[in-house]
């Protein structure tokens, strides 16, 4: 892929560094070494998306495989995704057990080099996104560039004016859209892990942002900083979470003259919809509607979504198909029914969505329960308006009248915080904690969730 | 508790649990420039909750960018 009839003035912007898209495809960082990659399934772990992004265009077509790593990722899951992949490459800096992991091949990408290169694209390059599963480990979806532009197939060339911004990282789905939409036509300005939300709104007004996209957390953060009336979008979007009615409210008001869409999109589901009215959720009028970049079905309260967009498989052994025998995606999000509209009512098996991050309650109750005086507990999402949901639990103290009257509930409390701050990722840490008579376990033996 | 004293021991607390360094928090401080990260906010918003029953950023007509603005916005859905 290349960016197609790329006009001298369209560009490639990062933090630091910018190259103008006519470039890609014609310069490498990847120091002479691309040949070596040719066939190769590759585990790409470069910090810098611009970089990224360079290498991407690079190894597309030649590379059997690239598995796209976010910046994020911690190394603990390396072995675990290099093995589902069979990576036996590797682009990015050097870890120290490489050899140990089968990876033949390391590569560290310098600065992007003009290079005679005789670019023969001789396969169809899979490439691996990452998103999370039941335990914190991370779930493997193979996706083409036919899957990932599938959404965007069918329309217009934007104008030459239009410069595409995300505040997502490429390497995840909602950010690789966008990419992928700006190889296409436009120009496009990359975020950055490090950068400010100040500075990125500053960068981005600079180049002239036309179409902006983010997480509802996302604009709440740029809401918050002062710095959003730098950018004067055409458009603006939402997706990667639920998108409540006071965002999108705020956002109207802030930029009274863009469009301002919120899509529902996944790793797995590819791109669902956008809705453009202005209002939370979806109108019900959507499902089974002919004419859509996907089919739209509604069955026992979840949404589910067909179309060319959605990922081919999952890597690895022991996973559940990605589609149903129908070619289904179960997206897992529960919607409900009010008058003509569906709203979204979170994620089923309980997965709390903390601010974009994945929260699944069983491994924040595994470590309150290893504590003595809690007999059970139960964790929840809580609605919140700056992250979308915060963690709740509900804790059974355990009945040995001793430990009742020895460690008083604030102790025990503070107990649970201290174990959950030791054990888990900040974000997974209950906001709230509070002590129940009894939790209800249904006839499987399993604790009774509001949210199945 | 005034409001303010409220959510000053807040911002305290939760800066605390998140191991980060808050500046003194005055009027014209920036939300962006407390050292608190997205799920601070998160957790002093539930807190508050909690402690004066109210929750004004789910119908907030202009969302705050200073720690004035952030009281000011409690103050006005209080009592």
């Amino acid at each position: 892929m290349t960016a197609a009839g790329a006009s001298s003035d369209r560009f490639l912007a990062g933090v630091d560094a910018s190259l103008p898209l006519a470039e890609l495809g014609r310069v490498s960082t990847l120091g002479g070494r691309l040949a070596e990659l040719r066939g190769r399934s590759v585990m790409l772990v470069t910090p810098d998306p611009f970089t990224a992004a360079i290498v991407l265009i690079e190894l597309d077509g030649v590379a059997r495989r690239v598995v796209l790593c976010p910046p994020d990722l911690s190394p603990a899951h390396f072995p675990q995704i290099v093995g589902e992949a069979g990576c036996d490459a590797w682009v990015g800096d050097p870890g120290t057990n490489l050899a140990d992991l089968g990876v033949r091949t390391v590569v560290v990408p310098g600065l992007p080099v003009a290079m005679d290169l005789e670019r023969r694209e001789t396969q169809e390059t899979e490439w691996i996104l990452l998103t999370s599963g039941t335990t914190g480990a991370p779930k493997l979806v193979l996706h083409t560039l036919a899957t990932l532009t599938n959404a965007f197939a069918g329309k217009e060339r934007p104008a030459p004016q239009t410069v595409w911004s995300t505040f997502y990282d490429i390497r995840r789905f909602g950010g690789l859209q966008i990419f992928l939409r700006g190889l296409l036509g436009g120009s496009l300005v990359l975020s950055s892990p490090n950068e400010s939300i100040v500075d990125f709104l500053t960068r981005a007004a600079a180049a002239g942002v036309t179409h902006i996209s983010g997480t509802p957390s996302h604009w709440r953060k740029a809401l918050i900083s002062g710095a959003i009336a730098r950018i004067s979008p055409r458009q603006v979007r939402l997706s990667g979470e639920i998108a409540d009615q006071a965002v999108l409210d705020a956002l109207r008001r802030t930029f009274p003259g863009a469009i301002v869409a919120h899509a529902f999109a996944s790793t797995e589901a590819g791109v669902g919809f956008e809705v453009r009215d202005g209002l939370a959720g979806f109108p019900a009028a959507l499902v089974g509607a002919p004419d859509l970049p996907a089919e739209i079905d509604v069955a026992e309260g979840h949404l589910r979504l067909r179309s060319g967009g959605a990922g081919r498989c999952y890597l690895g052994t022991d996973t559940t198909p990605l589609k149903s025998a129908d070619g289904f995606v179960d997206t897992g999000d529960r919607l409900e029914r009010r008058g003509d509209r569906y709203h979204f009512m979170g994620r089923s098996g309980g997965i709390i969505n903390v601010g974009g991050q994945k929260v699944h309650p069983e491994e924040v109750e595994a470590v309150i329960n290893a504590l003595p005086g809690v007999h059970i507990s139960r964790v929840a999402a809580r609605k919140n308006s700056i992250t979308g949901a915060v963690v709740a639990a509900e804790v059974v103290r355990s009945t040995a009248a001793a430990s009742r009257e020895e460690i008083p509930n604030e102790e025990l409390q503070r107990a649970i915080l201290d174990a959950c701050r030791k054990a888990l990722a900040a974000h997974k840490v209950p906001a709230s904690i509070r002590f129940v008579p009894t939790l209800e376990v249904g006839a499987s033996g399993k604790l009774v969730r509001a949210n199945a | 508790m005034p409001v303010r004293k409220t959510i000053e021991a807040h911002f305290e607390q939760v800066a605390r649990e998140q191991h980060r360094q808050l500046g003194a928090l005055t009027d014209d401080l920036e939300l962006l420039h407390t050292g608190l990260d997205s799920l601070s906010f998160a957790l002093i918003v539930a807190r508050l909750e909690d402690s004066l029953g109210v929750d004004p950023f789910e119908s907030v007509e202009r969302f705050p960018v200073t720690f004035g603005d952030f009281v000011r916005l409690y103050e006005s859905h209080s009592g």
